[in-house]
C-alpha cells in the first residue's frame, strides 16, 4: 500500500501544492542590529538606517519600509539623501560610495542599488589621500563633494560617479588663499601668525565638515580638523572668508539664513561666527562651554535652530564633564532657559532634528529630535512642554531586555484585542500625543485580515504583547511579573527621579535596559487563551503564574502553591538557584493581566513546557524533573508526576553547578596537559605505561585527541600538536535510559479523546519527555455546576516508550476526520467545527527524529516518517498550521510546519505524514535563530535574526504580510500622489506573489546572533569534549545542547 | 559412538535428561534424542545426522533454531553443546547441502526473515580444527560484512548488530579530507572518518572498522555533503541496526573474493569506483524504509492504571504544603521499568496492565 502511494507524482497533487505552499521571507521586525549610520530626507520625510553588516533600511509612514543590502558586508558609515530626490548615497567603511534609488515598479516602490564608486587618488598617493570623511550632496542634485583625510575636497558627478578633477578643492589652494587674504603684515599680527605656524604642522589635516550655504548654492563651507573653517566660492574658486579656532573642530552647523555658523570642538565648547563678506577673518561672536569649567568631552555634532518665537534651539551631542559624566551618552537640548541632557542607555550613533522642510521658510521651527542609539530609536517631541518622547510605530527594541521565549496567537477576538489595547494605552501616558513625524510614502498593503498577537517573554520577567498583524510590529501592552516577587530592588523607587537643581540636568530616555535584577525572573513559557483571556506564564525558577485580564486596577493577594516534583525521592539535592520569594499580602496590580495563582515547582528548575486549558480551568507545567497539573478554579494541585531517572544526577544539580563543574573540569584538563608535558619530559623512556589503571588498551589504539591522563604517556610534541589541531569528534552511541536529562518534560498537551476505550472519550493530559517517553493521564473534570465542589481527578492511563528514545517535541490528537482537535473554547465560540468524535482518533507523536501516528485508544503504531535516519536532520520545532489555497477561497488543509536543526522549514502532511515541501530558511550555524522560531496557525513564522530583530516568513500562499508602499519624489508628490490606497491595491494583488518571491530569494539568510552565554557554553563544552575524550561524551555534549535549546522552545505542538 | 546417541522412536517415556531432536533435510524429518548433559562431540553428531538421513556421501551444513527463532549454525563442539543445552524442549535441526547453504544465511531473525539479503557466510570448512568460535553463550552475530559482491573491493559495508547486545557501539567520527580521482586529476574533498574506537566496544570487537577509515554511507545513504553533526545524528538514529560503508584506511585486509565471486564487479572496477556512487543493495536503497521498519524494535506501550496517583491532600492555599509521599515500592518498580524496557517485559505487571510487544503494523 505504501509502495503504491509513493509510486510516481500525482500531477493534481503537485498543482494543489503550488496553490497551498510558497516560501517567502517577507519583512524584518524590530530594531536593526548594530546600526552604524542615520540619514533623513526632509523632503521625502523618510528615515534611513545603515548597519554594520551592510544593510540599509528605509522607514517612512507606518508600513512604508524598504531594505537594501550592499554586496559587501562592510559597515555603512554615512547615508545622505540627494536633496529632493528619491535617491541616497551610502558610504561604507571600505571607502566605497553607493547610489541607491527608489524606483516605482508595478505601482510599488523598490529600493535598488544603481551604482558604486571608489575614489582613487593619483598613483602612489597615500590611501588616506582619498579616504572619505565627509560627503555633501549638492543641491544641484548632480554633484557630490567628498571631503577626505588629506584635506582635499573632490567633486564627483552623479549618477555616473564621474570625478571632476578640475573642480577639486585642494588643501594647498585653500591655504594659499587664506595666507594671501591676510592683510600683508598689517593690522593684527596675532591672527596672522596662526596660519603660518599652523602650516608647519599641516593645519588642514582632514576635512571634518562640508556644508552648502543654505541660500546660495555657490558657497560651500569647509571645516578642517585642526580648527580652520573656510567659506569657498565654487564659481570663483576662492576663499570668501575664513575662521580660525584654537580647538580641534568636530562639526559645523550653518544657520538657516546663512549669517551665522556654529562650530563645535573637541574640548566640549562651541562657537558662533558671523558670516559677512566684509571681514575676511571674523572673530567669534560667542564661545561657550556648556558643561564647563572642568574638562569636558567633545561636542561631536551641533544644531542651532531658529524659531518663530525668537529663541533658538541649541541641540548638541556630547560635551559632558569628562571626569564625572564622561561615560554617558547624552544629547543636550537648550531652549528658552530650559536645558535637558537626554541620557541614553546605549551609545548614540547619530541624531537629526526634524525641522520645517521648505527651504524658503524663514525659521527652522524644529518639531522633533530623532536619535539613533545603538540599541533603539528615540524620538523626542520638541514642541510639547517637557519634551516628551514619541512612541515609534516601528523599529521597536524587541530586546529591551533579552528575549527568552515567544508565543504567537492568531486571530484574536476583537473584544480581547480592545481590552489589551486599552490596558496598554494606560501604560503609554508618558508618550507625546504628537503624530508620528516621519510619515513619508504611502503604504499600499491591504489592511491585515486578522488581529495577531506576538508575545515575547523577557529576561527581566516581563511579557510584551506586540501587534503582529501587519508590517509594523507595535508594542500594545507590557506585563511585568516582577511585582509578585520580592526582589532586591523595589520597583517603586525609580532611578529617574532627579532633583530640580541637579547638574547636568540628565534625563533617562528610551526603553533599552539590558540589566536584569534577577535572572530567575526570566520568562520561559507563555500560553494565552484568546477566548477566555486567561494567560499562563512560567519562568526560570520554576514559577508558574496564571493571570486573568482585568480592566480595572486591583489589589489582591496571589494564591501560592508549591508543587514538589521530586515527591520525596531519596538522595537528591538541588544545587541550582533557589526559588523566588513571593511577596506576602495583597499586591496592587495595574489594569491588564493580573496574576491570581502562583505555582512554584520544587526543585525550582526552569519550566520547560506549559499548557493551559481554559475550559477545564487546568494548567499543566513541566520541568526537568517532572510535570504537574493544577486546577486554577479550585486553586489546588491535581497531581504531580516525577519523570526523573534515578541515575540522572545531572538533572538534579541545577544549571549553576553544571557550569561550575564544567569550568572545573576544563581547568583540570589544562592542568593535566601541563602536568603531562612536564612529566613526559622526565619520563619519556618509560614507555607507554599509563599513570593509572588506564593502560588496558594497547597504546597504538589510542585516538589522536588529547585525553587527560593518557596524554602523559605521549611525547610532548605530539601532545602540543594534537592540542593545536584537536579535531572535533562525535561519539556514536545509541541513546540509553541512562542518558542525562531523559526526564526533562518537553511538551504537554490537553485533548478530549478516547484514551481508555473506544466508546467513551474523556479529557486527557499528555506529556512527552526528552527520553522519548509519552505519558497519558485520564482526567475527570466535574461538570460546570459542580465544578467547585468536586475535585478534578487524574489517573495514568498509558505510558509509551519510543524505542529510538529521541526527545518528544510534539503531541497531537487527530479526530475521526484526521483534523487536529480544536483549541479549548473554540467550539463553544462557534469558531470551529466540533471535532468528529465518531471515527477513531489517532495520536501523533513527533520526536526529534521521527513522526509517528498511533491508533487510539489501543496504542499501536500505524504510520511513521523517519527524518534523522534518512536525512540527518532533527526536528526543532513543530506546529499544526492551516494552509489556505490561493485559488479556492474556502479550501484549506491542516499540515505540520516543521523546522529542523539544519534551519530548513518543511511541511509534512496530515495524516499520512508525507513530506510536501522543503525550503532552507535559517543558516544552520544560527543556533539562536533556530531556537527562537515560532510558527503561527496559518503557516507564517518568526525567528530572531539578531537579538533585536524578528524575520517574518510565510509558508502559505494566502497569508503573507509584507510591505508594499509607494514613495514619490518631492516634485511628483504634489500632483500624482494617490490619496487613498484602495485604488491601486486591488490591481496590484496579482503581481505581489511573484515579486515577493524573488525578493525573498535575494535576501541573504539571517546573521548569526551573538548570544554570548549560549555560544560560550557550547564552545566550552566542545573544548571539554575534545580534551577529555571519554568523559566529555557525546551524550553530555548533546544534553548540553538540549539544555540550551529548550530555553526558547515553545511548549510543543499547539 | 552410540554411547550417548540412541535412536528414540518415541518420547513416550519422557526423560528429563533427554533432548528430543527433530532433524529436517529437504522435506524429510527424522526424530531422535540426545542426552542433555552429555551431548558428546560435534563430529559424532554430524555422523549421526548424515547417517540418519542416509546422506553420508553429501557435504552438508547443520543449523538449528534457537530460542529466539534464529537459525544458528552447528559446526563445532561449542555451538553443538550450546544447541543441545538450550533446546527447550525440542531441538530443531536443519540440514542443507553445502552448496545450497552458501546462499542461505544464519543470523538473528534469519528464520523469520529469509528475504534479507544480508548473508553471514559460514567460516571455512567445518573440520578446520583451529577455528574457534568465541564465547559459547553468545551465538548471535555482532557484525557482518555485507554486499561484498556488489561493492568495489576498496570498500567495505559493515553491519553492526546492536540487537540484544549490551555493548556500546563504541566509536567516534571526525571531519577530514580524502583524495578522490576526478577527471582533472586528484582532488581533495571533505570526508568523515572514524577517529577513535572505544576499547571493548562493539565496533572494536568486530575488527571490521578501524581508526581513519573513511565513512561513505550510513544505512545506504551517502554522507557526502553532510556535516559531521548530521552524520552523527544519522548514525545514532540508525543505531539499532547500523550499516556503515567505509573505505578502510588499511587496504591490505580486504575481503578476497573467491573464484566463485560474481563476475560483474571484477577487479577492474576498483580504480574508478571511488568517484562513482556506490552500488547499493536493493534491500538498502531507496525503498529502504519499508525494510528498515521491520528492523525497528517496537515501542513499548504500557496501558492501564499503572500507578493510581493519589490526589494530593488539599494544600492550604497560601502555604507551601509539601506534596504527599508516593507509595515507595510501586514507584521503585516503575523506575526499574523505565530503566530498561526490555526487562520490563519480563517483570510482573501491576494488575490491569496490558502489555504490547507486537511488531508495528506498517502501511
Amino acid at each position: 500500500m505504501r509502495r503504491f502511494l509513493r509510486s510516481g507524482h500525482d500531477p493534481a497533487r503537485e498543482r494543489l501544492k503550488r496553490d497551498l505552499f510558497q516560501f517567502n521571507k517577507t519583512v524584518e521586525h524590530g530594531f536593526p542590529h548594530q546600526p552604524s549610520a542615520l540619514g533623513y530626507s526632509q523632503s521625502l520625510r523618510i528615515l534611513a538606517i545603515g548597519t554594520r553588516s551592510g544593510a540599509v533600511k528605509l522607514y517612512g509612514a507606518p508600513g512604508v519600509e524598504f531594505m537594501g543590502l550592499h554586496r559587501e558586508t562592510n559597515a555603512v558609515v554615512q547615508i545622505h539623501f540627494l536633496p529632493g530626490q528619491c535617491q541616497l548615497v551610502t558610504l561604507l567603511d571600505d571607502n566605497s560610495l553607493h547610489l541607491w534609488s527608489l524606483k516605482v515598479k508595478g505601482g510599488v516602490s523598490e529600493l535598488q542599488e544603481d551604482g558604486s564608486f571608489t575614489l582613487r587618488g593619483p598613483p602612489g598617493a597615500a590611501p588616506s589621500a582619498t579616504q572619505i570623511t565627509v560627503v555633501l550632496p549638492h543641491s544641484s542634485r548632480e554633484l557630490l563633494y567628498l571631503g577626505t583625510e588629506s584635506g582635499n575636497v573632490f567633486v564627483v558627478q552623479l549618477p555616473a560617479f564621474r570625478t571632476l578633477e578640475d573642480r577639486t578643492i585642494s588643501s594647498d589652494a585653500v591655504l594659499q588663499q587664506v595666507e594671501s587674504s591676510q592683510p600683508g603684515g598689517g593690522q593684527s599680527r596675532a591672527v596672522c601668525r596662526l596660519p603660518e605656524e599652523a602650516r608647519q604642522r599641516r593645519v588642514f589635516e582632514m576635512v571634518e565638515a562640508l556644508q552648502e550655504h543654505p541660500r546660495n548654492p555657490d558657497q560651500v563651507l569647509i571645516g578642517y580638523s585642526r580648527g580652520l573653517i573656510v567659506i569657498w566660492d565654487l564659481r570663483a574658486s576662492r576663499v570668501l572668508c575664513h575662521f580660525l579656532s584654537s580647538q580641534q573642530l568636530e562639526s559645523v552647523c550653518w544657520q538657516r539664513d546663512g549669517h551665522v555658523i556654529v562650530s563645535c570642538h573637541s574640548d566640549g565648547s562651541y562657537c558662533q561666527w558671523p558670516v559677512s563678506g566684509d571681514a575676511p577673518q571674523p572673530e567669534p561672536l560667542r564661545s561657550c562651554m556648556p558643561y564647563g569649567p572642568f574638562p569636558c568631552k567633545a561636542i561631536t555634532k551641533i544644531f542651532w535652530l531658529t524659531t518663530k518665537q525668537g529663541l533658538p534651539f541649541t541641540i548638541f551631542q556630547g560635551g559632558m564633564p569628562r571626569a564625572s559624566y564622561g561615560d554617558r551618552h547624552c544629547i543636550s537640548v537648550i531652549h528658552d532657559g530650559q536645558q535637558t541632557a537626554f541620557d541614553f542607555t546605549s551609545r548614540v550613533i547619530d541624531f537629526t532634528v526634524l525641522t520645517e522642510a521648505d527651504p524658503a521658510a524663514a525659521f527652522d521651527d524644529p518639531c522633533a529630535l530623532v536619535v539613533l542609539a545603538e540599541e533603539e530609536l528615540v524620538v523626542i517631541d520638541l514642541q510639547a512642554a517637557g519634551w516628551p518622547p514619541v512612541q515609534p510605530p516601528y523599529l521597536a527594541s524587541l530586546h529591551c531586555s533579552a528575549i527568552t521565549c515567544s508565543h504567537h496567537v492568531s486571530n484574536i477576538p476583537l473584544k480581547l484585542w480592545e481590552r489589551i489595547v486599552a490596558a496598554g494605552s494606560q501604560q503609554h501616558t508618558h508618550f507625546s500625543t504628537m503624530e508620528w513625524p516621519i510619515d513619508g510614502g504611502t503604504s499600499l498593503a491591504p489592511a491585515p485580515p486578522q488581529r495577531d498577537l506576538l508575545l515575547t517573554g523577557h529576561e527581566d520577567g516581563t511579557v510584551r504583547f506586540w501587534d503582529a498583524s501587519g508590517v509594523c510590529l507595535r508594542l500594545l501592552y507590557k506585563l511585568s511579573t516582577v511585582r509578585v516577587f520580592l526582589t532586591d530592588t523595589d520597583p517603586s523607587d525609580s532611578l529617574n527621579v532627579q532633583g530640580e537643581d541637579e547638574w547636568p540636568p540628565l534625563r533617562k530616555v528610551g526603553s533599552f535596559d539590558p540589566y536584569s535584577d534577577d535572572p530567575r525572573l526570566g520568562i520561559q513559557k507563555i500560553f494565552l487563551c484568546k477566548y477566555s483571556g486567561y494567560l499562563a506564564v512560567a519562568g526560570t525558577a520554576g514559577q508558574v503564574l496564571v493571570l486573568e485580564l482585568n480592566d480595572e486596577e486591583a489589589e489582591h493577594s496571589v494564591a501560592q502553591v508549591e508543587a514538589d516534583l521530586l515527591q520525596d525521592q531519596e538522595g537528591y539535592r538541588w544545587k541550582g538557584h533557589e526559588r523566588l520569594c513571593a511577596r506576602p499580602g495583597p499586591v496592587r496590580f495595574e489594569p491588564g493581566f493580573q496574576p491570581f495563582v502562583l505555582v512554584q515547582c520544587q526543585p525550582p528548575a526552569v519550566v520547560t513546557s506549559l499548557a493551559l486549558h481554559s475550559e477545564w480551568r487546568l494548567v499543566a507545567f513541566g520541568t526537568s524533573h517532572g510535570f504537574g497539573l493544577f486546577d486554577h478554579q479550585q486553586r489546588r494541585q491535581v497531581f504531580v508526576k516525577c519523570t526523573l531517572h534515578p541515575s540522572d544526577q545531572l538533572a538534579l544539580e541545577g544549571p549553576l553547578s553544571r557550569v561550575k563543574s564544567l569550568k572545573k573540569s576544563l581547568r583540570q584538563s589544562f592542568r593535566r596537559i601541563r602536568r603531562s608535558r612536564v612529566s613526559s619530559r622526565k619520563r619519556r623512556p618509560a614507555g607507554p605505561s599509563g599513570e593509572n589503571g588506564e593502560a588496558g588498551a594497547p597504546a597504538q589504539a589510542r585516538p589522536r585527541p588529547l585525553q587527560g591522563q593518557e596524554g602523559a604517556a605521549r611525547p610532548e610534541r605530539a601532545g602540543v600538536q594534537s592540542m593545536e589541531l584537536a579535531p572535533v569528534q562525535r561519539r556514536i552511541e545509541a541513546r540509553s535510559a541512562e542518558d542525562s536529562f531523559t526526564g526533562f518534560v518537553r511538551t504537554l498537551y490537553f485533548a478530549d479523546t478516547y484514551l481508555r476505550d473506544s466508546s467513551r472519550h474523556c479529557p486527557s493530559l499528555w506529556a512527552g519527555t526528552n527520553g522519548g517517553t509519552v505519558y497519558a493521564f485520564a482526567l475527570r473534570v466535574p461538570p460546570a455546576e459542580r465544578r467547585m465542589d468536586e475535585p478534578v481527578r487524574a489517573e495514568q492511563a498509558k505510558e509509551i516508550q519510543l524505542m529510538h528514545r529521541a526527545p518528544v517535541v510534539g503531541i497531537l490528537v487527530l479526530d475521526g476526520h484526521n483534523v487536529p482537535l480544536p483549541e479549548p473554547l473554540e467550539v463553544a465560540h462557534d469558531l470551529s467545527k466540533s471535532p468528529d468524535m465518531q471515527g477513531g482518533h489517532q495520536l501523533l507523536v513527533v520526536s526529534e527524529e521521527q513522526f509517528k501516528v498511533f491508533t487510539l485508544p489501543k496504542v499501536s503504531a500505524k504510520l511513521k516518517l523517519k527524518l534523522t535516519a534518512l536525512e540527518g536532520s532533527r526536528v526543532r520545532r513543530v506546529s499544526v498550521a492551516h494552509f489556505g489555497s490561493c485559488r479556492a477561497e474556502d479550501y484549506g488543509e491542516h499540515h505540520l510546519a516543521v523546522l529542523t536543526n539544519l534551519g530548513d522549514v518543511q511541511v509534512v502532511s496530515l495524516p499520512l505524514l508525507k513530506p510536501q515541501v522543503r525550503y532552507s530558511c535559517i543558516r544552520r550555524e544560527d543556533v539562536s535563530g533556530i531556537a527562537s522560531c515560532v510558527f503561527t496557525k496559518y503557516g507564517q513564522g518568526f525567528y530572531l535574526i539578531s537579538p533585536s530583530e524578528f524575520e517574518r516568513f510565510s509558508l502559505s500562499t494566502k497569508w503573507l504580510v509584507e510591505p508594499r508602499c509607494l514613495v514619490d519624489s518631492a516634485e511628483t508628490k504634489s500632483h500624482s500622489r494617490p490619496r487613498n490606497g484602495s485604488g491601486p491595491e486591488k490591481a496590484l494583488d496579482r503581481t505581489r506573489n511573484s515579486g515577493s518571491q524573488s525578493d525573498g530569494e535575494e535576501r541573504r539568510p539571517g546573521r548569526v546572533m551573538e548570544h554570548a552565554l549560549l555560544n560560550d557554553e557550547r564552545v566550552l563544552k566542545e573544548i571539554q569534549s575534545t580534551l577529555e575524550g571519554d568523559r566529555g561524551s557525546y551524550g553530555d555534549w548533546r544534553s548540553q545542547r538540549v539544555a540550551v535549546g529548550y530555553s526558547l522552545s515553545n511548549g510543543g505542538a499547539e | 559412538m552410540n554411547r550417548s546417541f540412541h535412536k528414540s522412536q518415541t518420547l513416550r517415556f519422557y526423560d528429563c535428561s533427554a533432548v528430543e531432536v527433530k532433524s529436517k533435510f529437504g522435506a524429510e524429518f527424522r526424530r531422535f534424542s540426545l542426552d542433555r548433559h552429555k551431548p558428546g562431540k560435534f563430529e559424532d553428531f554430524y555422523k549421526l545426522v548424515v547417517h540418519t538421513h542416509h546422506i553420508s556421501n553429501t557435504d552438508v551444513t547443520i543449523g538449528y533454531a534457537d530460542v529466539h527463532g534464529d537459525l544458528l549454525p552447528i559446526n563445532n563442539d561449542d555451538n553443538f553443546c550450546k544447541a543441545v543445552s538450550s533446546a527447550n524442549p525440542l531441538l530443531r535441526v536443519f540440514i542443507q547441502k553445502r552448496e545450497e547453504a552458501e546462499h542461505s544465511s544464519f543470523g538473528a531473525g534469519s528464520l523469520s526473515r529469509r528475504r534479507k539479503a544480508l548473508a553471514l557466510r559460514e567460516d571455512g570448512p567445518r573440520r578446520r580444527a583451529h577455528l574457534h568460535i568465541g564465547l559459547p553463550h553468545d551465538f548471535r552475530p555482532v557484525s557482518s560484512i555485507i554486499d561484498v559482491d556488489i561493492l568495489p573491493e576498496t570498500h567495505r559495508r559493515v553491519r553492526l548488530y546492536r540487537h540484544g547486545c549490551q555493548k556500546p557501539l563504541g566509536f567516534y567520527i571526525r571531519d577530514g579530507t580524502s583524495v578522490r580521482v576526478a577527471p582533472q586529476g586528484l582532488e581533495k574533498v571533505p570526508g568523515i572518518f572514524i577517529s577513535r574506537m572505544v576499547p571493548g566496544g562493539l565496533a572494536e570487537s568486530t575488527g571490521l572498522l578501524a581508526v581513519d577509515d573513511e565513512v561513505l554511507e550510513v544505512n545506504g545513504i551517502e554522507v557526502a555533503g553532510k556535516t559531521l553533526d548530521q552524520v552523527t545524528d544519522m548514525m545514532i538514529a540508525n543505531s539499532h541496526n547500523l550499516i556503515v560503508t567505509v573505505k578502510p584506511a588499511n587496504q591490505r585486509n580486504n575481503v578476497v573474493r573467491g573464484s566463485r565471486a560474481s563476475g560483474s564487479s571484477g577487479r577492474s572496477s576498483d580504480s574508478a569506483a571511488s568517484r562513482h556512487s556506490l552500488p547499493a543493495t536493493p534491500a538498502l536503497l531507496p525503498l529502504q524504509p519499508d525494510d528498515a521498519d521491520s528492523d525497528d524494535e517496537p515501542d513499548v506501550v504500557l496501558e492501564g492504571v499503572l500507578e493510581p496517583p493519589r490526589p494530593a491532600p488539599r494544600p492550604p492555599v497560601n502555604g507551601a504544603g509539601p506534596a504527599s509521599a508516593r507509595d515507595g515500592p510501586a514507584h521503585r518498580l516503575l523506575s526499574s521499568l523505565r530503566a530498561d524496557p526490555r526487562h520490563s517485559l519480563a517483570l510482573p505487571l501491576p494488575p490491569g496492565a496490558v502489555e504490547e510487544h507486537g511488531p508495528a503494523v506498517t502501511l
